[in-house]
């Protein structure tokens, strides 16, 4: 951990259970913390609960989700510390993606169907800032778009003309509009092809160094996030089993199933087949 | 801009069938409904013979024994881009076209206006009961069904029974006050104020019984639009609970609707049929039934196509707004 | 990241493999047909019996209730002519209200109201039933054919299809009543409420089409059909097969909706005096009552007991639509249930909820 880490948000004992019959704890008793401007990879096989967590974190938990404990702080440059659960109505629409912006998984369905990109990009501005001009919208959208590497003339596209990686982009550059200070990624890439992938990663690295803010990227592809994150945290059936610098969980990992998954994947070098027929564990190439 | 060539060929072709099925229909069943005809008239002209004129119009429109049916066929179209439709032998001696003129304004405003008020309250409502899925309201959908099932003309009759015989607050037949007027429209305040009075009980019933429809099919599509990526999104961003439910939701949820008005078209016409003989409403609906109980057939020939195509051009401009709010359908055609 | 040290995930490393993509490109239908399965309603790899009862709706308030009042009406309909008097009897005082002799008071004619109403139920749930089943065959050769073999066999009969659902039914039908029924030709058929029946039928399918085709549409990109194909099945058998059984509940959602279209059809024809004019049904009353100035007259057990048959008939059989869409549609069940769970479950101060649109 690097010496001057401050935590920018800090989630303690949440639980967040499906009130269904018979209820499913999806999440038990889970405590992460964000440091200003690191990616804390979450990581963890589907289902085990780390989307269900970064919805509940982020107060977008869906019918029959329900949050049954914990606390959720967030930590403001400015020196509040705002309890994200208490929030209601209008001031938790203020919070959103103001302070804490979201990145879907599988952005097919994320963007409204029927509306411009233009108009799904300056609605943002117009809830949130509603003292900016028609033409400062429309220059910042403009520069939005350029930032993620998408030709600003697709403003007056609909999504259904734009390709999937460009779709995540937009998404991308939506979720940057308010210089929102923690950004939460949820599978960005995992339904793109690996070389659009790896550009789309590329680009979120790339915007982080030059603006700041935190990440939380959730995916199953722990490789990715060994590469990637300053920390780690793996989840199984709910909880939160290990957490720990990249470093500490690619050399050293504590838990069975941080191992079990470590040893899952293939890597470029070693013999072809070693570890399907061999079970071999590998140790893949040097970080 | 493929998309409304598309269309417009799609109702050109159609407007050509419905023209054809018209042209065949007479033809095709059995009987002879031109001499018929033709008896009919010389009876309502006192007995006397009636002229070539009318004879040949008689016989293009219902069929002949003489030359082909192909002969035929242009023939008929040669009289219909003349507006010439025949002469009516319920009122003769007006002519066909002319009887239509009369009417249609009757139908066309009430059903119209009747039509939009119900689709508007159904998505409004709809919508609204939709957004507040699973509080009190989702036990009033069901109770909406029961309006949806009633048949448009006994509803009417027992508006009519309460409102107008027993209550008498609202005239039970007519479009206007016929004794106020005896000769007939005319561009006054206190025409138009009968008219409206006149069109209170019948647009009621077209709005009560076609109301039902719109606000399920609506109310259904927001359920399942709420539940769709693109609203988690638009909550994410924090926007105001209005904006997502309209601009989001609801402009998602109807689209479908606004696809399936031109099915629901069909039952307005049926409906208002029905509607105009309870109501002796002086429309074309009206006219469409005198026609047939007296088996006017040229009168009846020539309201089936003027029915038929302002159902095609309802249809088509129904297309056109649909394509203007879904950009997926204008770009794909 | 280093570029010389990427590593793989497995799943996506197999893609890379087997296929030639470049850039994915997410075409709209594409995107549909995701849409659609991931609205796919029942788990085709369960096994046939479990299949067949996750196909049934859900037993619900609106199913049971829908069922009841349809049940009681069929009933009616069975039982009533045997215990009333018959329907023609004139015998009786004229235009009598209700009293103990008369359970629904007579008519001008001096008929049984009672008696009629029953008759009619038989007339009318017969020519809905008829037009019903001749409506959704023709709806299943116009949409399931043209949905599956698409192309210019789709072409053709989307067309077709599309004149049909454009031209109004109801001046379309009384054209051809009118034509039809006066002529010399066909004699009492032409006033039996089997030809009004065929007639209704012939003319209701279009709409009914236009939804069983989208279905099958998307039920063809499925991969089971797909491997039925390629293992060279002929196509009626994938039809009949695969593709027909997970239609049931679009099916009978559709039967239903051309029972209630064919039943309001007949009360509106036989109304305007078009309809079949041979039988007893409940729009035939209605015209009678028309004809013999009932509202006028204040003889509201004429005309008030038909019409109020048809508007229960109907509401029933749409309370068993419904049931059957929650089947189609989870989400329609889901979400209001799990919304109204969630916020009793927070009003309780088990936990915390959105208040927002996603609870």
């Amino acid at each position: 951990m690097r010496a001057d880490a401050v935590p920018v948000l800090t989630a303690r004992g949440v639980s967040i259970e499906y009130d269904v019959d018979p209820p499913v704890r999806a999440v038990r008793n889970a405590s992460l913390t964000l440091h200003r401007g690191e990616i804390l990879g979450l990581a963890g096989e589907s289902g085990c609960g780390k989307t269900t967590l970064a919805y509940g974190i982020n107060r977008l938990l869906k019918a029959p989700a329900l949050m049954t404990a914990g606390e959720v702080t967030f930590h403001d440059a400015d020196g509040r510390d705002i309890d994200v659960v208490e929030l209601r109505g209008d001031s938790l629409r203020r919070f959103r993606w103001d302070k804490v912006s979201m990145v879907f998984q599988g952005s097919m369905n994320s963007l409204n169907p029927v509306m411009s990109i233009r108009a799904q990009l300056h609605d943002v501005f117009t809830t949130h800032r509603p003292g900016m001009t028609r033409r400062e919208r429309e220059a910042r959208c403009a520069e939005l778009l350029g930032l993620v590497g998408v030709d600003p003339s697709r403003l007056s596209s609909f999504p259904h003309e734009l390709s999937g990686g460009m779709r995540q982009r937009v998404m991308i550059a939506m979720a940057l509009a308010l210089d929102p200070q923690v950004m939460i990624m949820d599978e960005p890439t995992t339904a793109l092809d690996v070389v659009v992938q790896r550009g789309i990663i590329r680009e979120i690295m790339r915007l982080r160094e030059r603006l700041g803010f935190a990440v939380i990227f959730i995916t199953h592809d722990l490789p990715l996030l060994i590469e990637i994150s300053d920390r780690i945290a793996i989840m199984l059936e709910g909880e939160i089993v290990e957490q720990g610098t990249a470093v500490e969980i690619y050399r050293a990992p504590r838990h069975d199933y941080t191992k079990r998954l470590l040893a899952s994947f293939p890597s470029l070098r070693g013999d072809r087949g070693d570890f399907v027929r061999r079970g071999a564990v590998t140790t893949g190439g040097a970080a | 801009m493929s998309f409304y060539l598309r269309r417009i060929t799609f109702y050109v072709v159609t407007l050509w069938a419905a023209i054809s099925l018209n042209f065949l229909l007479p033809r095709l069943l059995p009987g002879d409904p031109a001499q018929i005809m033709i008896g009919k008239l010389r009876r309502a002209n006192g007995g006397r013979p009636i002229s070539e004129e009318m004879i040949d119009a008689i016989t293009s429109i219902l069929g002949s024994d003489e030359g082909s049916m192909w002969d035929q066929y242009l023939a008929y179209w040669g009289r219909l881009l003349q507006g010439d439709l025949g002469v009516s032998s319920t009122r003769y001696p007006a002519p066909v076209a002319e009887l239509i003129a009369q009417a249609l304004p009757w139908t066309i405003i009430l059903v119209g206006v009747a039509t939009v008020i119900s689709f508007v309250l159904g998505i409004v409502v709809g919508a609204w009961v939709g957004w507040r899925r699973g509080t009190w309201l989702d036990h009033l959908v069901p109770i909406t069904t029961v309006f949806q099932s009633i048949p448009y003309f006994w509803l009417a009759l027992v508006l009519v029974a309460v409102f107008s015989v027993n209550l008498g607050l609202f005239p039970i037949i007519g479009g206007y006050d016929f004794f106020a007027f005896p000769a007939g429209p005319e561009w006054s305040w206190a025409f138009v104020g009968s008219a409206v009075t006149h069109a209170i009980l019948p647009a009621t019933t077209i709005v009560l019984s076609s109301v039902g429809g719109w606000l399920l099919g609506m109310r259904n599509m927001m359920v399942s639009t709420l539940s769709e990526d693109y609203v988690v999104t638009a909550e994410a961003k924090g926007l105001t609970p209005r904006r997502i439910r309209t601009r989001y939701a609801a402009r998602n949820a109807a689209i479908p609707s606004l696809a399936g008005f031109g099915i629901a078209l069909g039952f307005v016409v049926a409906g208002s049929i029905v509607m105009e003989q309870v109501f002796s409403y002086p429309g074309i609906g009206k006219l469409m039934i005198q026609s047939v109980q007296g088996l006017d057939y040229a009168l009846m020939q020539g309201v089936f196509l003027i029915i038929t195509i302002t159902v095609l051009a309802a249809n088509f401009f129904m297309d056109v707004i649909y394509g203007f709010i879904d950009p997926r359908a204008r770009h794909n055609g | 990241m280093d570029d010389a040290q990427s590593t793989l995930d497995p799943a996506v490393a197999d893609d890379e493999i087997t296929s030639n993509r470049a850039i994915a490109f997410d075409s709209p239908a594409a995107a549909d047909a995701v849409r659609e399965a991931s609205r796919e309603t029942v788990a085709i790899a369960t096994p046939p019996s479990r299949r067949f009862r996750n196909l049934l709706p859900r037993r619900s308030a609106k199913l049971v209730g829908g069922l009841v009042i349809v049940g009681a009406i069929v009933l009616f309909g069975i039982l009533g002519p045997l215990i009333a008097q018959p329907p023609r009897d004139s015998d009786n005082p004229s235009l009598e209200p209700p009293s103990a002799d008369h359970w629904l008071g007579t008519t001008k004619l001096g008929y049984d109201v009672f008696a009629q109403l029953a008759w009619g139920a038989q007339g009318s749930l017969m020519i809905g039933l008829v037009a019903g089943t001749i409506a959704l065959v023709l709806a299943v050769v116009f949409g399931v054919l043209a949905g599956y073999f698409g192309g210019v066999v789709d072409e053709a009969l989307s067309l077709l299809t599309n004149i049909m659902l454009v031209i109004p039914g109801l001046p379309l039908v009384m054209v051809i009543a009118a034509y039809v029924q006066r002529s010399e030709g066909l004699g009492d058929f032409a006033r039996s409420s089997v030809l009004v029946a065929i007639v209704l039928g012939i003319t209701g399918w279009a709409g009914s089409a236009v939804v069983l085709r989208a279905q099958a549409r998307s039920l063809r990109t499925r991969e089971y059909v797909a491997a039925a194909r390629v293992a060279g099945e002929r196509a009626w058998r994938v039809i009949f097969v695969e593709i027909l059984p997970n239609l049931v509940p679009l099916l009978a959602a559709q039967f239903i909706f051309g029972i209630i279209f064919a039943i309001l059809g007949e009360a509106g024809l036989s109304y305007l005096g078009l309809g079949a004019t041979g039988s007893i049904t409940w729009g035939t009353v209605l015209n009678d009552a028309q004809t013999g100035q009932a509202v006028g007259t204040g003889a509201w057990w004429w005309f008030v007991p038909p019409g109020a048959m048809i508007a229960a008939l109907g509401a029933g059989l749409s309370l068993i639509n419904f049931a059957i869409d929650e089947v189609v549609n989870p989400k329609l069940r889901l979400a209001p249930e799990n919304a109204r769970q969630v916020r009793r479950a927070a009003k309780a101060g088990r936990g915390v909820t959105e208040t927002g649109v996603i609870a």
